[in-house]
């Protein structure tokens, strides 16, 4: 039963709430607040500041947190159908993004380098990137799907191929926006003080708890992540779920390219969202969300996402270099996962039972 | 009769019949074959000459080294991202510990392999006996190895020490390959130490997978994990065993990679795990586990060396082309995989019912 595999034993008397896997995420998230309430309180100061047009925005450590997590989040939805759906991750996000990212560029520049007008409009630009991501989701997701292939081998090739292909679109140009409303959907439309991007995040949010809720979507995802063969019994076809889950992906790939794309207004190809894979799984396992498929909790790896950035955000402001960063965060990694592992929690009841025993024992004696 | 009953059970493999193992593997080593022939034909200049072919040896010795450790582990159903890590981190030890603290070659060597043993005790714990999945504890061990290997020293650069440039430049010259250049004197050919220390190594996990008991181990664990523990295997110590091992690969490789390029770089072997899941996946490996060949995975290297030197011989220079034509590659290779995989399972099952239906004409 992989989907009991991050929850604690039944027989344990916690309330229920707390055997909820969602507990994991805001467990570390309440370990990495107090640590920075104790270490530094103006952690979690907010204050108004601005724009160098002027507009008024939020700064602070936690609008920092909320804004460049939200790329994170935005993907770990995709991936947590992913991972629910087939029992694997998909490592070639990071480069679809950078695909993604580049046919954006490529539409809305042509072949100029630093075009003065825009040859189509933003939204026109997005669908495009939207549709070839989509389409690359597709390729990923029929490998998986028909020809059986596991997903972190088949998305292997993507992962390969995806950055000389990102080049190969520009022919290795890297065009440079001009217009400045382009540059809006990466840090502040002027007039609302948060940033953009956790907006959009939000709606993304939004748009996938309402598929969810109001669509068989997510129970059809659990069936086939939890047994594919009773799952075609019961008259499912898990092959088109499967692909249905990579095209989502692809979607939420074409959103976080564009607003890395957005960020700069301009992309590199070798740098863009380079390792925001490894970020992605990480999020969907932090949400306590088995990996090798089945029942998932969208909430949680959302929170999970945002713990990452969390920690990071945390490690940057006591002075870790950007290239040390890694370190630091695989042992707190480390240590959140063996605080989660079936074995060490069964361990650790039976220590506590012992405890109570001992304690019952002397009490009655 | 006795032909059945020798085959009996439920394996059904008919006589002359190729596991899938060897069948994949057969295809890998053609397809190199071929390819290889097919360079010499319409590109003679650069593969005709005998050095050009161990050059690929020299270049991607290292890669073998991690690739066969790779292999192993997912041989036994898991998988290790951190290897690009590590050989990385080993370089970058090994640099700063020969130059700034003037060590001897010897000591570096125990370094490396030092830092391979702990990263595979460490990992091959979590994941045997705590039962925390391979791709998230290797992934923490690649995140932590690239942290450290910036911690350790922040910029690349070459390593001067007398002894290990001996060593580097150390070259093992093959009889009789040499060729003439043509101002007309004779150039030997050669490869280089790291290339030996790679094909003793591919060779021990060779035998030890073909005919000693570990190593039948390791696939029964992969093939299937329930009822290799009913049969009496320890399926722990076998998980644990292969992430030791592929992580003490990763050490060796780490210090075979740094005799081959001489420094230490935080950027080093960039990407090298995932050529080395690229590689074993090509010599016929399946993540899945249960399947694989080391002298294929051997093969899966010098082809993906093969196919980049190619590619850039054609005279498709732009740096795109290499990653396209690799992806291209590992694509077809995987739908061939499974394609092939799936049809045998068909006509195993199809044989499995004419079989039934034909006993009992011929117990009569």
């Amino acid at each position: 039963m992989p989907s009991n595999a991050l929850k604690p034993p039944k027989n344990s008397k916690m309330p229920g709430i707390f055997r909820h896997q969602i507990m994991i995420p805001i467990a570390a998230l309440v370990l990495l607040a107090l640590f920075n309430l104790i270490a530094d309180p103006s952690f979690f100061k907010i204050t108004m500041g601005q724009t160098s047009n002027g507009d008024p925005v939020l700064t602070g450590q936690l609008i920092t947190i909320i804004d460049y997590g939200s790329e994170v989040a935005i993907l770990a939805l995709g991936m947590t159908l992913v991972t629910a759906s087939s029992g694997g991750q998909d490592i070639s996000v990071g480069a679809a993004c950078a695909i993604a990212g580049s046919v954006l560029l490529r539409v809305l520049c042509g072949t100029e380098t630093s075009p003065e007008k825009l040859h189509a409009p933003i939204i026109v630009g997005f669908l495009v990137s939207m549709l070839v991501a989509m389409i690359f989701g597709a390729f990923n997701g029929a490998l998986v799907a028909f020809f059986k292939i596991q997903p972190m081998v088949a998305t292997l090739i993507l992962f390969t191929a995806g950055r000389s292909i990102a080049a190969w679109v520009n022919h290795n140009q890297l065009p440079n926006v001009n217009e400045p409303s382009f540059g809006y959907f990466g840090s502040y439309i002027p007039g609302i003080p948060i940033p953009t991007p956790f907006c959009i995040a939000l709606l993304c949010f939004l748009v996938t708890f309402l598929i969810l809720k109001f669509t068989t979507l997510g129970l059809y995802v659990q069936s086939v992540g939890i047994n594919e063969k009773t799952s075609r019994l019961n008259g499912l076809n898990p092959e088109m779920i499967k692909l249905m889950t990579y095209v989502f992906l692809g979607i939420c790939v074409a959103v976080t390219g564009f607003i890395k794309v957005s960020r700069l207004s301009t992309i590199n190809y070798s740098v863009v969202a380079k390792d925001i894979e490894m970020d992605a799984i990480l999020a969907v396992a932090l949400g306590g969300n088995a990996l090798s498929g089945g029942k998932f909790s969208m909430s949680s790896s959302i929170l999970g996402a945002y713990v990452i950035q969390f920690l990071t955000t945390t490690l940057y402001k006591f002075d870790v270099k950007s290239d040390a960063l890694p370190a630091y965060k695989a042992v707190v990694v480390i240590i959140l996962v063996i605080m989660s592992a079936p074995a060490v929690r069964e361990k650790l009841s039976q220590l506590g039972k012992k405890l109570r025993a001992e304690k019952h024992t002397a009490e009655s004696a | 009769m006795s032909g059945l009953n020798r085959r009996g059970g439920g394996i059904l493999k008919a006589p002359g019949k190729m596991t899938d193992t060897n069948l994949l593997t057969t295809i890998t080593i053609a397809v190199f074959f071929v390819m290889y022939i097919c360079a010499i034909i319409f590109l003679r200049e650069g593969f005709l000459k005998p050095q050009a072919f161990f050059n690929i040896l020299n270049a991607n010795a290292a890669l073998m080294i991690l690739s066969c450790g790779m292999s192993l582990v997912m041989i036994t159903g898991g998988i290790d991202i951190s290897v690009g890590g590590v050989t990385a981190l080993v370089a970058m030890s090994c640099a700063v510990f020969l130059d700034e603290k003037g060590g001897s070659v010897g000591m570096s060597i125990l370094i490396a392999l030092g830092i391979g043993l702990a990263f595979g005790i460490i990992q091959g714990y979590l994941v045997a006996y705590l039962e925390i999945q391979p791709f998230i504890v290797t992934l923490a061990g690649m995140f932590f190895a690239r942290g450290m290997t910036t911690i350790v020293h922040t910029n690349p650069f070459n390593v001067e020490n007398k002894d290990f440039v001996a060593l580097k430049d150390t070259r093992v010259i093959i009889p009789f390959l040499g060729t003439t250049n043509r101002k007309g004197i004779y150039v030997p050919a050669y490869i280089e130490i790291g290339v030996l220390v790679a094909l003793i190594l591919a060779a021990a996990l060779f035998f030890m997978l073909k005919w000693t008991k570990t190593g039948r181990n390791f696939y029964a664990v992969g093939g299937n994990r329930q009822s290799a523990l009913m049969l009496g295997v320890n399926v722990k110590r076998t998980v644990f065993l292969s992430h030791v091992i592929c992580s003490l690969l990763a050490g060796i490789g780490g210090f075979v990679y740094f005799m081959h390029v001489g420094s230490g770089s935080p950027q080093h072997a960039s990407g090298a795990e995932m050529n080395a899941i690229a590689s074993s996946i090509i010599g016929g490996t399946m993540l899945t586990g249960g399947v694989g060949n080391i002298i294929g995975t051997v093969f899966g290297v010098l082809s993906l060396a093969l196919i980049q030197n190619i590619v850039s011989s054609v005279g498709l220079d732009d740096a795109w082309w290499t990653g396209i034509t690799v992806a291209a590659m590992l694509c077809i290779f995987l739908v061939v995989q499974s394609v092939i995989i799936a049809r045998r399972k068909k006509a195993d099952i199809s044989a499995a019912d004419e079989k039934k239906e034909k006993k009992p004409v011929s117990a009569q």
